[in-house]
């Protein structure tokens, strides 16, 4: 069967929120958004979708779009009350990463000296209390050298090198899970360091080491699942007629 | 009830260089504009602005207001970041204090309720601490003994904030889906001053339902009726954000020379003037002169 590589990102992404129960589903991004309504109709149906916005959806508004846009409104939960439910730990989270390490210790603040930043980027945002929180996933739609650095120029959100060695506080409810990207499924291993769990079809194990800027374990690597037809038919049909995802990740 | 009602310029005339200056909304997001306009007429400056950041950390970042800015993030949303706030962190011109967004939100609520600081998890073995060094940590005194950021109150001398409605009184209210943070700005703030799309008579309150009234008449100094005083933020229901004019914003901070026709064309004269040049631009896609 084709399929496209945002395809097999979308399946891989949803697959990371099995398990999660009835939390709130924080995913930034299309290819995470979609992810989560996928996991929603096939998986984990207890999963608790928001419209980025104020509210809860038992019925998603149409992707990218918000309440006023259509779906069913389950919850009010405007943004006071986000950070509640974080701090109650009943979310899970998918963001982005503008650098990235070993330890998965995330960027989002800006590059270079934060003092007189090169570039400044979104901020830390959400990051340090989400990763301390709840269970925080990353996706990574351009798997590049440049993401994936040796040491970050803001650690935003914390990672397993850092919250063990805080040993307390930071790390009692601090639980790293996967890294999504365009070319691998990467986990970490009992030391805390990102390893590569599965390449997608067609990409090799050596071509995501390449384009990661630190020495990645490989040794175990499988292949990322292919979708099932009923997974495929949700997502063009029912999710995202539009092929979004095909923005974020390009065939 | 005292009638609190006063004009932006009398607003404006309130506000002394060197201030802490929070402002409601959330990014680009209900924004207090036509008093951040107000105040970019004045000669006032050094200004401390705590906010969840976007427009209205550009503009007086821009018109070199600012000081120092203590934020969770500064973004226009649909466009992630705001040129301005950009361009006075990477030529150095603005002190910061970036703390995590429930960090944030923890220094509001210990400004309203008069604490020095609230614990919080957030920030923990993040750069959160390597930026801001003057954070420290506390140490539960009962038997978990987990240690936490004490996050510092951020106490503010007046706090800015823009509602649908309010009555002369200074009782505010807010009929779109989330009221952000407004009502802890007014508490965390000595002074505050409510702009709205509408004064109405205290009854007319009762027009939408009881949880939309947030902000209580004994936090807030003056109301400002400023229709259209959120644009080009987004002030639901009675507008969206402007995204046309968004764009323009942000398009013209590209360089100097484009910037100045932006302030010229938009940010020189009154609010009747801005909100005559904004329409002109609706109608045209360009701006007048």
């Amino acid at each position: 069967m084709e399929f496209t590589r945002a395809e097999v990102c979308v399946v891989a992404a949803s697959d990371s929120w099995r398990d999660a129960g009835e939390v709130l589903a924080h995913a930034v991004g299309t290819v995470p958004a979609l992810s989560a309504r996928l996991a929603r109709l096939t998986h984990s149906p207890d999963l608790v979708l928001s419209d980025g916005e104020a509210f809860f959806m038992s019925e998603p508004a149409p992707l990218g779009k918000t309440a006023a846009d259509g779906g069913v409104v389950e919850a009010w939960a405007p943004f006071s009350s986000i950070f509640d439910i974080l701090q109650s730990g009943r979310r899970q989270s998918m963001m982005g990463a503008s650098q990235l390490d070993r330890y998965g210790n995330q960027n989002i603040s800006c590059i270079g000296d934060w003092r007189r930043p090169k570039r400044q980027l979104i901020g830390v945002r959400g990051a340090p209390g989400n990763t301390v929180n709840h269970r925080t996933n990353y996706w990574v739609s351009r798997h590049s050298a440049r993401v994936f650095v040796e040491r970050v120029d803001v650690v935003s959100g914390v990672g397993n090198d850092r919250a063990r060695a805080n040993g307390g506080a930071a790390l009692r409810f601090h639980d790293l899970g996967v890294v999504i990207t365009d070319l691998a499924v990467l986990d970490y291993g009992p030391d805390g360091r990102l390893r590569i769990r599965s390449v997608h079809p067609g990409v090799t194990v050596e071509e995501v080491q390449r384009n990661t800027g630190f020495e990645l374990d490989g040794a175990d690597a499988a292949e990322t699942r292919a979708p099932t037809s009923e997974e495929l038919r949700l997502i063009r049909e029912v999710l995202d007629p539009k092929s979004l995802r095909s923005r974020e990740v390009p065939a | 009830m005292s009638d609190k009602t006063m004009s932006v310029e009398e607003f404006a005339s309130t506000i002394e260089s060197g201030m802490t200056v929070g402002i409601g909304g959330w990014g680009s997001r209900r924004k207090p504009m036509a008093l951040v306009r107000a105040l970019l007429r004045t000669d006032v400056t050094d200004l401390t602005v705590v906010s969840l950041g976007g427009p209205d950390v550009g503009l007086l970042c821009a018109a070199g207001k600012v000081r120092k800015v203590a934020y969770g993030f500064v973004s226009l949303d649909s466009i992630p970041l705001d040129p301005h706030f950009r361009a006075a962190r990477e030529s150095g011109t603005v002190e910061i204090a970036e703390y995590d967004e429930g960090m944030f939100v923890a220094g509001l609520k210990a400004a309203a309720q008069r604490l020095s600081f609230l614990p919080t998890r957030a920030g923990l073995a993040s750069d959160v601490l390597t930026m801001n060094p003057e954070l420290r940590t506390v140490t539960s005194p009962y038997a978990d003994g987990e240690e936490y950021v004490a996050m510092p109150a951020l106490r503010m001398d007046v706090a800015l904030i823009h509602l649908n409605r309010a009555d002369a009184a200074g009782n505010g209210q807010y009929l779109g889906p989330d009221p952000y943070f407004d009502d802890l700005y007014s508490m965390a703030a000595d002074r505050c001053y409510l702009s709205c799309e509408e004064v109405v008579p205290t009854e007319r309150l009762r027009e939408a339902p009881f949880q939309s009234l947030l902000v209580r008449r004994m936090y807030v100094n003056g109301v400002i009726e400023t229709p259209r005083g959120a644009h080009f933020t987004s002030c639901v229901p009675d507008y969206d954000r402007d995204e046309a004019f968004q764009r323009e914003y942000a398009a013209a901070a590209k360089d100097a020379e484009s910037w100045s026709r932006f302030e010229e064309a938009y940010l020189r004269g009154d609010e009747s003037r801005y909100q005559a040049a904004v329409a002109d631009f609706a109608s045209t896609g360009t701006r007048s002169a």
